[in-house]
């Protein structure tokens, strides 16, 4: 059809009388980093959850490469490739840093039941060059020094890091962030950015809900106000900025 | 010197009831007070089948341990659509029902009559008697148990466990089948309960449904939470508190009339006391204390 990474097509999501979804659509390109933007209870979050399939729709589609994924269970959509990171930040805290890591890798054969007992060299090599990848990665985003330690003992903002590189671990190739720089110190706050900014020549697409408008402007290709869980102004960072009808809820 | 070996049969006994319960309530955070229905539906199995079929040992543990861990599946699926206390709740009714049925169905179980003359089991030609035979078989059951949970909990699938435990969203969204974990994890626990039952019916050669009763159950909970949920040997060091504590009392010269009463006492004392002030028990990385909830 359309070579979107990611489609969306009338989403309506109602809770209780709230239109949290209404008939929202919006697609992602390959390689392209899409911010989404808008007053808080905007169904933002609520999108993510849909897309991710935490929660089901009331109708409306998603695709995933033109692939109908609507309504299919989280673990099904994060192994075909498509994961989040959470607003109020999601992690193994009581396991290490690495193995929080090495969790959020794809298709280990150890993970099988079976391959506990037969089979378990083939998980042992998988194990080990995961452990050497995911090492990799954390080293990348400087958080190496930390891979022993439980995730709890973290920073705020080291944590939000690492789930941003649990889901590289995945590899996934649509990636949606949820807040990942909200309430951070700013150098933090320049590594995490660093980081998205470098998702798509790794070939991740990426969907990203920020409050911090200015994190938006530098890290995305396009920008879409939502409000009252609708479609309000799309466009390049500089048009969404200077759309009257942003100012006016971003002034309120 | 009999009495000895007893006490440590009965300790092995229970270190396979409390390590199997600590796959599931331990490593996995699924609270389940259904052990000792697992234990009995093993103990009846193999009773049943050595009283009526006259089949060899081996078959009937094998038997025992695949109806168990069936059943140990029925039991895992509420556990897809219910959570926490309501979940133990569910555990509990399934315990209840276990009980009656056994206590009921007279014409098959034999009802509050119980099974007696369950014979010597014979394992390769060897017939196991005495007590010390008893207690090798015991030894290599646990030992196996041992082993067995040992390689789950080490491996990849024993990493998902524990994620499936502290946040079953992050499992999810980390790509994980939980629904599946969660049924596997009760079949594995049920099955090695199932071995326990087994080699307490041949070794006390009667059963009746008394010996799986809720209160059992609870006993073995308390043995993991005392123990320490969440670490391989915890389980172990509880079933060795919890069953030679009482038999210590034995020796204070307490009189018979006071001491069960002063038992049951001093496993709720025990319990309260280590919730308070030690919740993760002697060896425990977990405890049975949850925070969050919701999406």
């Amino acid at each position: 059809m359309s070579g979107e990474m990611l489609e969306v097509r009338g989403l309506e999501k109602r809770f209780d009388g709230v239109r949290a979804l209404a008939g929202f659509s919006c697609s992602l390109r390959p390689g392209e980093i899409l911010g989404l933007i808008g007053p808080n209870g905007a169904g933002k979050t609520t999108l993510f959850n849909v897309v991710s399939g935490f929660i089901a729709a009331n109708s409306g589609k998603v695709f995933f490469k033109d692939k109908d994924i609507t309504g299919a269970s989280p673990y099904r959509i994060t192994n075909r490739g498509i994961s989040r990171t959470f607003q109020n930040l999601r992690l193994i805290r009581q396991i290490s840093v690495l193995d929080n890591v090495l969790l959020s890798f794809q298709d280990q054969p150890g993970e099988k039941l079976r391959n506990v007992f037969f089979n378990w060299r083939k998980s042992r090599e998988r194990e080990n060059a995961n452990r050497e990848e995911a090492i990799g990665l954390l080293e990348e985003t400087g958080l190496a020094h930390k891979a022993g330690d439980p995730a709890e003992e973290l920073s705020y903002g080291q944590q939000k890091l690492l789930s941003l590189v649990c889901c590289l671990a995945a590899k996934s190739e649509v990636l949606l962030l949820d807040e990942p720089v909200a309430g951070i110190a700013p150098e933090m706050t320049e590594r995490i950015l660093a980081t998205i900014r470098g998702l798509p020549s790794r070939g991740r697409s990426v969907i990203l809900i920020e409050h911090n408008l200015d994190a938006v402007m530098q890290v995305c290709d396009r920008v879409i106000f939502m409000d009252a869980g609708a479609k309000v102004s799309e466009g390049t960072p500089e048009e969404v900025r200077n759309d009257p009808r942003v100012i006016e809820a971003y002034i309120d | 010197m009999e009495y000895l070996l007893h006490i440590l049969i009965l300790i092995g006994i229970y270190v396979i009831l409390s390590v199997s319960l600590n796959l599931i309530a331990g490593y996995t955070g699924l609270l389940s007070i259904a052990h000792a229905a697992f234990f009995g539906v093993g103990a009846y199995v193999a009773a049943l089948m050595a009283l009526k079929l006259h089949s060899p040992f081996l078959i009937n543990i094998l038997c025992a341990i695949i109806l168990s861990g069936l059943v140990g599946a029925l039991v895992g699926i509420p556990s897809l659509r219910i959570r926490d206390d309501y979940f133990v709740i569910a555990t509990f009714a399934f315990q209840v029902i276990t009980f009656s049925v056994l206590n009921n169905w007279i014409s098959f179980t034999g009802g509050p009559m119980g099974l007696p003359g369950i014979p010597q089991p014979t394992i390769f030609g060897l017939r196991i008697s005495s007590h010390g035979g008893f207690l090798v078989l015991v030894g290599v059951f646990c030992a196996l148990t041992l082993c067995v949970t040992q390689r789950i909990v080490r491996s990849p699938f024993g990493r998902v466990l524990k994620a499936i435990r502290e946040d079953e969203v992050f499992a999810q969204s980390a790509g994980k089948n939980i629904a599946a974990y969660k049924v596997l994890v009760f079949m594995l626990g049920a099955g090695m309960a199932a071995v326990a039952g087994v080699v307490y019916a041949y070794y006390i050669s009667f059963i009746d449904p008394t010996s799986f009763t809720v209160m059992e159950s609870i006993f073995i909970v308390s043995i993991v939470i005392i123990g320490g949920a969440g670490s391989l040997w915890g389980p172990v060091v509880g079933a060795i508190v919890l069953v030679t504590l009482p038999e210590l009392l034995r020796f204070v010269g307490l009189p018979s009339a006071v001491a069960a009463n002063v038992r049951q006492i001093l496993y709720g004392g025990l319990l309260v006391a280590f919730m308070m002030w030690r919740p993760r028990g002697f060896l425990g990385e977990y405890a049975f204390q949850r925070e969050e909830a919701g999406k």
